[in-house]
């Protein structure tokens, strides 16, 4: 990282430093009969620059800011499925939000999207960090199996999914099989009210753990490794070396691990979609759920609505991503 | 270090490592159980799936399920491949100049554009599916193939972007001087030393686009959901939606679909762990 700025500095100052003067600078050299062959020379990155960099600047206005303008847009005007397709909508200021929350399912989803995320991250970044500790000892077949945790990870999330709908099934699923081994009465996982949510965050905590295992993990490995040989000369065991090295080292990582899954989690929807599309009767409905339920779910979609709530997501993974990128800056000047 | 530490090993130790690799391999059984699972399910009789309690092992095991896969599963397969192939050649195509661009020309605004891409990545893919929705509708182009492929390359340019700067900031600045020395243009420059040097990030940025893609099922089942080509992310949702549910054929589609993120753990491990803390902790 500290070689990258030091070029980056003497990059600045070099021969192409010309380009970074500010305009007065530039045109009393202008002035000067400077060879023609050098100033060119000097421009020249500033336009290769451009020149590189004017695709993805256009793909990011095209594919990303207008989309997200598109969806402003739909947030704040009145659509029926005719206006939407031949336009004509009347614009209806803030009213979609208003009916947004005015809907009695606006608490509970409100709810239900706080806890998917809070229980999520708590657990994830738990397991993850007593994994990713166990797998810093390095024993024999570590790193293959640290491997073969990264494969809930990888597998496409409808995958994971269906196989944890029917893993949850309440008649045929092995783990009300297994349940049933030890006495335990039949629960109805994905169809009851009370279990639906923690069934879609157990599954989502299974599939975050991988993620969590390897940042913290690499986090470790950048720890230095005397200090835990100084820490045990001194007579630390292993527990007040986790707690004394280890956890206050290991904080930065930690808060950009934690920031970066919270964003994550709280634009979770594919797995809760399949599982129980945010039901049985809203109970596992979260913000991207019902968005999507309202824009895409019905015969009759409500784009305004749903473009509204989805907006309240997009402010809720801001924040969250706000308060990451200052982290992470912190993280990289140190 | 490592190393030092090992030869240094008593046999008390060693026996220790013993332990930890057996609970390392129960701990990775434990997590590893639902894919397992899954493959024992696809390999099960229809019959005996509703069997109570459920076999743990695909005893009289069936290829029923794979056969149905390959009855009606094929052109989904084979519109996930396009759609993810034509995905990572966007998203390359798009992401490795800019990266370059922002490693190694600074450009203005070039600190601008990072913070871009970075609240880029934050903005849940539903929202973008609505306003792609939207605009799709009004352009003719719900349903099609290019609109999905564009719609997943959304998925991975910002991170594309992001890995290709921070491995490009690497490369020795001397190197480029001696190209510009020799009278290499920006593009040749570009093309003929910076691509070939950045192999690693190619690979990285690929394989992760060609899996989002790949398992992408938000933009599909909002912009493509009518169309004539459905990737197979669709085709296990129509299953699942079916009344009559025939799990080994899901659970055989699923472990069909699964067989990418496979083959990338084999073959890539290490540009996966680069790839998953390039995007959190580099700059």
């Amino acid at each position: 990282m500290s070689y990258t700025r030091q070029s980056a500095g003497r990059f600045a100052r070099g021969p192409a430093g010309g380009a970074y003067a500010p305009p007065a600078v530039e045109r009393l050299s202008a002035e000067r009969p400077a060879p023609n062959r050098i100033r060119r020379r000097a421009r020249s990155p500033q336009w290769a620059a451009l020149a590189f960099l004017a695709p993805s600047v256009v793909y990011l206005v095209a594919f990303y800011a207008y989309p997200m303008y598109r969806n402003l847009d739909l947030s704040l005007r009145d659509y029926t499925v005719y206006s939407f397709v031949h336009g004509g909508a009347p614009f209806a200021g803030l009213s979609n939000y208003a009916s947004i929350i005015d809907d009695p399912s606006f608490n509970s989803t409100l709810i239900h999207t706080l806890v998917f995320t809070a229980v999520s991250l708590v657990f994830q970044f738990a397991i993850g960090l007593a994994l990713a500790v166990f797998f810093a000892q390095n024993f024999r077949l570590s790193a293959f199996l640290r491997a073969l945790f990264l494969v809930p990870w990888l597998l496409p999330l409808i995958v994971s999914a269906s196989t944890w709908s029917w893993m949850l099934d309440t008649n045929y699923g092995i783990v009300n099989a297994a349940l049933h081994a030890v006495g335990i009465g039949p629960v109805d996982w994905l169809t009851s009210p009370t279990w639906s949510l923690p069934s879609v965050i157990i599954a989502n905590i299974w599939i975050g753990v991988p993620f969590n295992l390897v940042l913290l993990y690499s986090g470790l490995q950048g720890i230095p490794r005397d200090l835990y040989e100084a820490a045990s000369l001194d007579g630390a065991g292993p527990w007040q070396r986790f707690r004394r090295v280890s956890w206050p080292l290991l904080r930065p990582v930690s808060a950009i691990t934690l920031l970066l899954g919270l964003v994550y989690t709280l634009k979770v929807f594919d797995i809760i979609w399949i599982m129980t599309r945010g039901g049985p009767a809203n109970s596992s409905a979260t913000f991207a759920t019902w968005s999507y339920e309202l824009g895409f779910g019905n015969l009759l979609p409500e784009f305004g609505l749903g473009a509204a709530v989805g907006n309240l997501l997009v402010i809720m993974a801001l924040i969250a991503g706000l308060v990451y990128i200052r982290a992470r800056r912190r993280l990289l000047v140190s | 270090m490592t190393t030092h530490l090992t030869r240094r090993q008593s046999p008390r130790s060693r026996r220790r490592g013993t332990v930890q690799t057996a609970v390392g391999v129960l701990l990775t059984a434990i997590m590893l159980f639902p894919v397992y699972w899954m493959i024992n399910e696809s390999f099960t009789p229809g019959q005996d799936m509703l069997k109570s309690p459920p076999g743990l092992l695909p005893i009289d095991g069936t290829l029923d399920g794979y056969r149905q896969v390959i009855d009606q599963q094929l052109p989904y397969l084979g519109t996930s491949l396009l759609v993810s192939l034509g995905a990572v050649a966007l998203t390359l195509a798009f992401s490795a100049p800019a990266g370059y661009a922002l490693a190694k020309l600074r450009p203005r605004g070039g600190a601008i554009i990072t913070f871009a891409l970075l609240i880029a990545q934050m903005i849940p893919g539903i929202i973008m599916a609505m306003g792609f929705y939207a605009i799709y509708l009004s352009l003719g182009m719900l349903n099609t193939v290019w609109g999905l492929i564009l719609a997943d390359s959304t998925l991975a340019v910002p991170f594309g972007v992001l890995v290709f700067t921070a491995f490009m900031s690497g490369i020795p600045d001397e190197v480029l001087q001696a190209a510009r020395v020799d009278g290499a243009a920006q593009w040749r420059i570009f093309r003929s030393i910076v691509i070939p040097l950045s192999r690693n990030a190619v690979v990285t940025v690929g394989l992760f686009t060609f899996l989002w893609a790949w398992s992408d099922f938000v933009f599909a089942s909002t912009v493509d959901i009518g169309g004539g080509l459905q990737p197979i992310t669709l085709g296990i949702y129509h299953y699942i939606g079916n009344n009559d549910q025939q799990w080994n054929a899901i659970m055989a589609t699923a472990v069909v679909a699964s067989v990418p993120a496979a083959v990338l753990l084999v073959i890539a491990q290490k540009y996966v762990s680069a790839g998953v803390t390039a995007g959190a902790v580099k700059d």
